[in-house]
């Protein structure tokens, strides 16, 4: 084992290239045992790319990646529902390993789903979805639960009671998470340790120390307010147009 | 009993739809009719080899199918071609090559119809011991990487993740499907495998509502498609492979009645 028992995944400098052009580089992130470690970043940042390599889906083409987890459970940002399966949510819920009935609804109830566990999957809303997809992963009781962007389509109270929900969790299961997401409320307010991503860690740290003014946020308190002052982090660098960093 | 050569056909055709049923699922879900059929044109070729270096027919197919299979991967990888045209590719020149083949072989009288359509006559007690023994070896298999292999078919990412290994099982899955391949050309013929693989599990979709039901009644329509396509070989003198989908086809016509009743009963 490592010297330190509640290290899930370590990732030293890795990063990945397609077709010769680096998606992400130089990402140093480690995930302990009931920490959140919080992806933050633009579209096409290489939030997802990064979450993959800590799930050993993408193998890094540099660095090194050590992976401690026993139990990883996923909850992906796209899943196509046009599918030619007969899939009833009982069906996914036990897709990579059986969870007895018991647990199933305990899980479905969390997420407000439990109505839905005889329904077809192809013909939940996206939001209904998306709730069956974290009962899902929750089901499994993972050590390390990757969510990447776990609540899209999800109405706004639900929105709400889930982040709640994901915080309960990681408590509970005392599991490691790593988070991808826009909702920089809850990303400042609940999480351990924030990643802010442009192809490369443009700056990590606490959310306090990533937004020097957090009682900018509370005061505030909208979205769009938040969004403005976490990208006002102090840049000791500047990007070129792929997000790399110019010398 | 297997004296009689329909008897043998029947147990035969049975044990293919067995066997046929929770594969053909699997093609439809992961829509690789295409690919089904690029390989079962390819088992052609593999019938002209095992002709022309005397090798047992069953393996040399088996042998060319996971060839091609091998051979759609890589090209995949080195081309900018689209999956489908890769295919057709494949299927169409592993065809020519076959055809082309049997009109060297000429010195050994070729029953071409047999091949592309299936012949009931043909079937051996021998084949039935292959069916039987290889379908239950492909059924085995299909059991262990099954968990993979279906997380897989409903999402890659989530399956590599829960370590799942899919990559593994989709390899394995090919090659199970290029057996079931070379255990039904002699019943089926090349051209029409793919139609016993797709329909019976196109009708078990239209009525059925979980992934088990479906492969439960993918397996008993093929059953019933196989048994009924066999009689009306017999008795109206048809080649076997054809009278077995037109069977299916019918099938598949009547499961859409429930479907029709259930829309007609929702626009109320």
């Amino acid at each position: 084992m490592n010297e330190n028992n509640n290290l899930l995944v370590r990732l030293r400098d890795c990063g990945v290239q397609k077709s010769s052009k680096w998606i992400v580089k130089g990402i140093s992130l480690e995930i302990h045992k009931g920490k959140i470690v919080t992806l933050i970043g633009p579209n096409g940042s290489g939030k997802t790319t990064t979450a993959k390599m800590a799930l050993n889906i993408l193998k890094s083409d540099e660095g090194s990646i050590e992976n401690y987890s026993t139990k990883m459970a996923y909850v992906p940002q796209k899943i196509s529902i046009d599918w030619t399966m007969p899939l009833r949510v009982i069906d996914f819920m036990n897709l990579t390993s059986h969870i007895n009935k018991d647990e199933i609804i305990e899980a479905l109830e969390l997420t407000g789903v439990q109505h839905l566990i005889y329904d077809e999957i192809h013909n939940l809303s996206g939001g209904e979805f998306q709730r069956v997809l974290i009962a899902r992963a929750i089901a499994k009781k993972p050590d390390l639960l990757v969510l990447d962007e776990p609540v899209q389509g999800v109405d706004f109270n639900g929105e709400i009671a889930l982040y709640n929900l994901i915080k309960e969790i990681c408590i509970k299961l005392n599991c490691g998470i790593l988070l991808i997401s826009h909702d920089l409320h809850f990303v400042m307010s609940a999480t351990d340790h924030v990643i802010c991503l442009n192809g490369h860690i443009c700056c990590s740290g606490s959310p306090k120390s990533i937004v020097k003014n957090s009682s900018y946020i509370e005061l505030f308190g909208e979205h769009n307010a938040a969004t403005l002052s976490l990208y006002q982090h102090e840049h000791d660098h500047s990007h070129q147009t792929d997000g790399s960093v110019k010398n | 009993m297997f004296d009689d050569f329909f008897i043998r056909a029947l147990v035969a055709g049975v044990g293919i739809a067995i066997v046929a049923g929770p594969l053909g699922c699997l093609v439809i879900w992961r829509r690789l009719s295409y690919f089904g059929d690029t390989l079962s044109h390819s088992a052609l070729l593999g019938v002209t080899l095992a002709y022309s270096f005397s090798l047992n027919i069953a393996f040399s197919v088996f042998v060319i199918s996971a060839v091609v299979a091998l051979l759609l991967v890589s090209l995949q990888k080195r081309t900018k071609l689209a999956g489908d045209s890769l295919l057709g590719l494949l299927a169409h020149s592993t065809l020519a090559i076959g055809l082309v083949l049997i009109g060297f072989l000429s010195y050994i009288r070729f029953d071409l119809m047999g091949l592309l359509f299936g012949d009931i006559l043909a079937v051996t007690t021998a084949d039935i011991g292959l069916v039987w023994i290889g379908g239950s070896i492909i059924l085995i298999i299909l059991y262990f990487i099954w968990k993979s292999l279906f997380s897989a078919t409903v999402n890659y990412d989530l399956s590599a993740a829960e370590g799942m290994r899919p990559e593994f099982s989709n390899f394995i899955f090919t090659l199970l499907l290029a057996g079931v391949i070379a255990l039904s050309i002699k019943m089926i013929g090349a051209l029409l495998i793919t139609g016993l693989l797709l329909i019976p599990a196109a009708i078990a979709r239209n009525i059925s509502n979980s992934p088990r039901q479906m492969i439960v009644i993918a397996i008993l329509s093929g059953i019933l498609s196989v048994v009924v396509g066999l009689f009306a070989s017999l008795e109206i003198n048809t080649s076997s492979g054809p009278s077995i989908i037109v069977v299916a086809l019918i099938l598949f016509i009547i499961s859409l009645v429930p479907l029709e009743i259930k829309g007609q009963l929702q626009k109320r």
